[in-house]
């Protein structure tokens, strides 16, 4: 009690004396049991709350931790398997932070994962569930179903629901017994099967193209273009999504990679081509 | 706002969800089917939360198949089905993180041979009712469904009812919601069937 008034008498009147009265009162205290466990806790109230109010850009735009975002991601199937076809930008806030990101993740010869969203959540998580399945492999002796390795996924980010995660992202596949399959799932815990997708902030600009010339019938090469064409428009009206076009063909023998088109170039081959973007002088 | 409606008629109840999977600005799929069956007599049909409604409802799937085994085949009762749905919702909402969902169960009820409409919500109430909906379709189909509801309607009677809701909805719901998918659960089980 005692030390507590002089503190207050005492400790006001002079700040260097201060600091010694409370680096000596430091010392008094008897030392930390090292048996007694103690568990170090963030000074506020919800962590949750603290995360969104420093990383949500919509609500806060001066916020200090600007979180990478901002894609076109597209995924669909068709007679000849599947087609996915991504952009390579990352964007914080409106700095773009980078023009070669790689969106496709490789989980396994026959498995391939695409990023939209927060780019550390679905990269961290994307590779966790390669291992996963992985692990599945060896413990059954099988390679894992598109449909449960999907499920690992969104089991996974349920439990993190409300606490900041964000990603949107689609699992596609073949195996044996379900053939070509798409997954979409996302960070609020969605998780839908489907024939075609398009995910992030140019979905609405790929959606336009793809849906106006999708049929099941496409060969292996207009699908390939088309998936390429859908991201072109994406990256030429969406600011957040560029760089350049990474595309991939989905088979019975798995996926097969089918190279990185610059935005640049390839935008005025095919207006050339096509005649279109006439809204763009040459 | 997806739509979720249920009828009961003389034989069974008769319940329509809607096929759209909406996200943002985006429907990503118009196939989706909102409801999961329970056991040979049961069918919970769901809306709210992304992501909590699928999970909710398979996690209330895997108990009611759970007691089923354990019970040597014999089934709860919708009544029972609907109490332990309302008290897994009750418990939630004062949990941390609430699952936010809505529900609505059918079910026949094979002992005394009547059909059930129950009708859950996120907070807990849960009521039985001759018919009823969730979120934005209950506004226009409830007064629809008191005007024109008849105590022992017939199956057929019923759907013709459904679609003058449907239609209702189709008519005045500012967006798309890609049709229904109607199911009825009667003294046979549970079967979809065709709905325009």
């Amino acid at each position: 009690m005692n030390s507590i008034a002089k503190q207050y008498t005492q400790g006001n009147v002079n700040p260097v004396s201060r600091e010694i009265n409370d680096a000596m009162a430091e010392l008094a205290t008897p030392p930390q049991l090292g048996l007694a466990p103690t568990l170090q806790l963030p000074p506020i109230s919800q962590p949750t709350d603290f995360l969104r109010a420093h990383t949500d850009d919509a609500t806060n735009p001066d916020c200090k931790i600007k979180i990478a975002h901002g894609t076109t991601t597209l995924a669909f199937r068709f007679q000849g398997g599947i087609i996915v076809a991504v952009d390579s930008r990352a964007t914080a806030g409106n700095w773009i932070a980078s023009q070669t990101v790689n969106k496709v993740i490789r989980i396994n010869p026959k498995l391939l994962g695409t990023m939209a969203g927060g780019a550390a959540d679905c990269q961290y998580w994307e590779t966790w569930l390669g291992s996963q399945c992985r692990l599945y492999e060896l413990r059954n002796k099988e390679r894992i179903s598109v449909a449960a390795a999907s499920k690992i996924l969104s089991n996974l980010v349920y439990e993190y629901k409300g606490m900041g995660l964000s990603m949107g992202t689609m699992i596609c596949g073949v195996t044996k017994k379900e053939g070509p399959t798409i997954f979409y799932v996302d960070s609020d815990g969605t998780r839908l099967k489907g024939d075609l997708f398009c995910v992030g902030s140019g979905q609405t600009f790929a959606y336009g193209v793809l849906d106006s010339d999708y049929k099941w019938d496409l060969t292996v090469e207009e699908a390939l273009y088309l998936g390429k064409r859908s991201i072109l428009a994406a990256t030429h009206r969406d600011a957040y999504s560029g760089g350049s076009i990474n595309l991939y063909h989905v088979s019975e023998e798995g996926w097969e990679y089918h190279g990185n088109y610059n935005v640049g170039d390839i935008f005025w081959d095919i207006k050339a081509k096509e005649h279109s973007f006439v809204n763009v002088e040459t | 706002m997806d739509i979720i409606i249920g009828l009961t008629v003389k034989e069974g109840t008769i319940i329509a969800t809607s096929k759209a999977a909406t996200r943002g600005i985006s429907i990503l799929k118009d196939n989706d089917d909102k409801t999961r069956q329970l056991n040979s007599h049961n069918l919970i049909a769901y809306t709210g939360e992304s992501g909590d409604t699928v999970q909710f409802a398979e996690y209330i799937q895997a108990n009611i198949q759970l007691s089923t085994m354990r019970e040597n085949e014999i089934e709860l009762s919708p009544k029972a089905v609907a109490s332990f749905v309302r008290n897994q919702l009750a418990t939630s909402i004062r949990s941390r993180k609430p699952y936010q969902v809505n529900a609505l169960i059918g079910g026949y009820d094979t002992k005394t041979q009547k059909p059930s409409l129950s009708w859950v919500d996120y907070l807990g109430t849960y009521v039985e009712l001759p018919y009823g909906a969730h979120g934005y379709s209950a506004f226009y189909c409830t007064s629809l469904f008191d005007k024109h509801y008849r105590k022992d309607m017939t199956i057929d009677e019923g759907l013709k009812l459904l679609q003058m809701c449907v239609d209702e909805l189709n008519r005045r719901m500012p967006i798309d919601f890609k049709g229904v998918y109607v199911k009825i659960v009667d003294a046979e089980g549970i079967r979809q069937i065709d709905f325009n």
